[in-house]
């Protein structure tokens, strides 16, 4: 089976995985959910801070929970799973890529849904033309953090802290996503141009790409 | 030789695991290890399977050198059974398998038979997490049976199990055999090594012909 064929093959099981435990609908969701409607809570009913506050809390509380869906429990693997792929010549560099596919599509299922929720409760006043450049820039945020905690995961793959030091190895490395895609929606507010905010994301999320592939045999050699 | 290790040593944080062992396997051999739990066997295992490498000494696994990039491709021709059997859990035993049987590019079509040879067929939708034990390592059997190894690694392999599923694994051994291929035993049981032709005991990370 060739490079593609085995990361999809990592990436169906890896949804089939994700339907049974279902930690993203049942665990991360819920918890996004109440981060959304703590704002309200503490501000009130002041409809204008609220309206101009909406983006923002969406990307606060999309890069904070959208690490959740990417280090999931689920997405561990157990040394013996990693013997198991080994012996079966799965190649680490497919199943990084693999991993990344499944997870930036649960990312992006997860995105939708926080910010059909936070235009619900805060009523944002967008701009004309947004979904477009919305889409596309949460679609490049998604990919970039997946490939950041896929990649933090291997890195800190069998470690006893791992799951706090990969959230300490992804919030710094996060920043370029966190500025790309919240300044994307600034710039359009402002009606200025987007594009150095997508070039910037381009280019994180082209990076984590090649590091994690490039690095993805020597980083699963020396957690062994 | 699908085995050859020379001095190998191997440590983790600061203690020996292994030291200076050296040990080869012909085609169509079976050696056996018999030691005590923590003796170093599992991971004289797993540096047999290329999985670990040595930190001294030398070692070839079926024509590739331990601890370069020559590893890889040989790996899918080693099969092992470890002391804890590798299924996912939350897939059923035949997802499972497939899953492992495409990612190793070969048959699928097999499978079926495989799961009956090892009487598993009515057991086929059941969650790994809801099998037990011996379930468990029958699906590593049929996993075997199917990737066909050219070197069989097993590792306490017989370790609760019943004599029926026992058998199965002396089947995998047979079969291993008949195409030329090597197996190494690994038990703390000296009961389970009648197939073997020479019998070594290991004890404090060192391996010596056992007596």
């Amino acid at each position: 089976m060739r490079f593609w064929g085995q990361a999809l093959e990592v990436a169906r099981v890896d949804f089939r995985i994700e339907a049974r435990e279902g930690e993203v609908i049942r665990i991360v969701m819920p918890f996004a959910v109440m981060a959304l409607l703590v704002f309200p809570l503490a501000m009130g009913l002041d409809l204008s801070t609220l309206e101009r506050i909406g983006p923002a809390v969406f990307w606060a509380l999309g890069v904070l929970f959208g690490m959740q869906v990417a280090l999931r429990q689920s997405a561990e693997e157990a040394v013996s799973r990693k013997d198991l792929y080994a012996l079966a010549g799965l190649d680490p560099a497919a199943r990084f890529a693999g991993r990344a596919l499944s997870g930036t599509l649960l990312t992006i299922g997860f995105f939708a849904a926080l910010w059909l929720g936070m235009v619900v409760v805060y009523s944002p006043g967008l701009p004309a033309g947004w979904p477009g450049p919305t889409a596309m820039a949460t679609a490049l945020v998604a990919i970039g953090l997946t490939e950041l905690g896929t990649l933090a995961g291997e890195v800190t793959a069998g470690l006893r802290n791992r799951t706090a030091l990969a959230s300490l190895i992804v919030a710094p490395l996060a920043v370029p996503l966190v500025v790309g895609g919240s300044q994307t929606m600034d710039s359009l507010a402002r009606d200025e141009s987007i594009l150095p905010w997508v070039l910037l994301l381009l280019a994180t999320d082209l990076a984590l790409a090649v590091a994690g592939v490039g690095l993805a045999r020597p980083l699963e050699e020396a957690s062994r | 030789m699908p085995i050859s290790l020379n001095s190998v040593g191997f440590g983790l944080g600061g203690f020996t695991i292994l030291s200076d062992v050296t040990v080869s396997v012909e085609p169509g051999e079976v050696i056996g290890v018999i030691g005590a739990n923590g003796s170093g066997k599992t991971t004289l295992i797993r540096m047999m399977a290329t999985l670990v490498s040595p930190r001294e000494g030398s070692g070839m696994v079926l024509g590739a050198r331990l601890g370069t990039g020559e590893v890889y491709p040989v790996r899918k021709r080693i099969g092992v059974i470890s002391h804890l059997p590798a299924v996912i859990g939350q897939l059923t035993l035949e997802e499972h398998l497939r899953h492992v049987i495409r990612l190793a590019g070969l048959d699928t079509d097999r499978i079926p038979a495989a799961l009956r040879a090892v009487g598993l067929d009515g057991a086929a939708e059941r969650s790994g997490s809801a099998s037990s034990f011996g379930m468990l390592r029958r699906t590593e059997v049929a996993r075997l049976l199917i990737s066909e190894p050219e070197l069989l690694l097993l590792d306490e392999a017989f370790s609760g199990l019943d004599s029926e599923a026992g058998s199965l694994i002396d089947t995998l051994i047979a079969r291993t055999l008949a195409r030329e291929g090597a197996v190494v035993l690994v038990s703390h049981d000296r009961s389970h090594m009648q197939s073997a032709s020479r019998v070594f005991s290991i004890g404090g990370g060192t391996l010596r012909t056992a007596p």
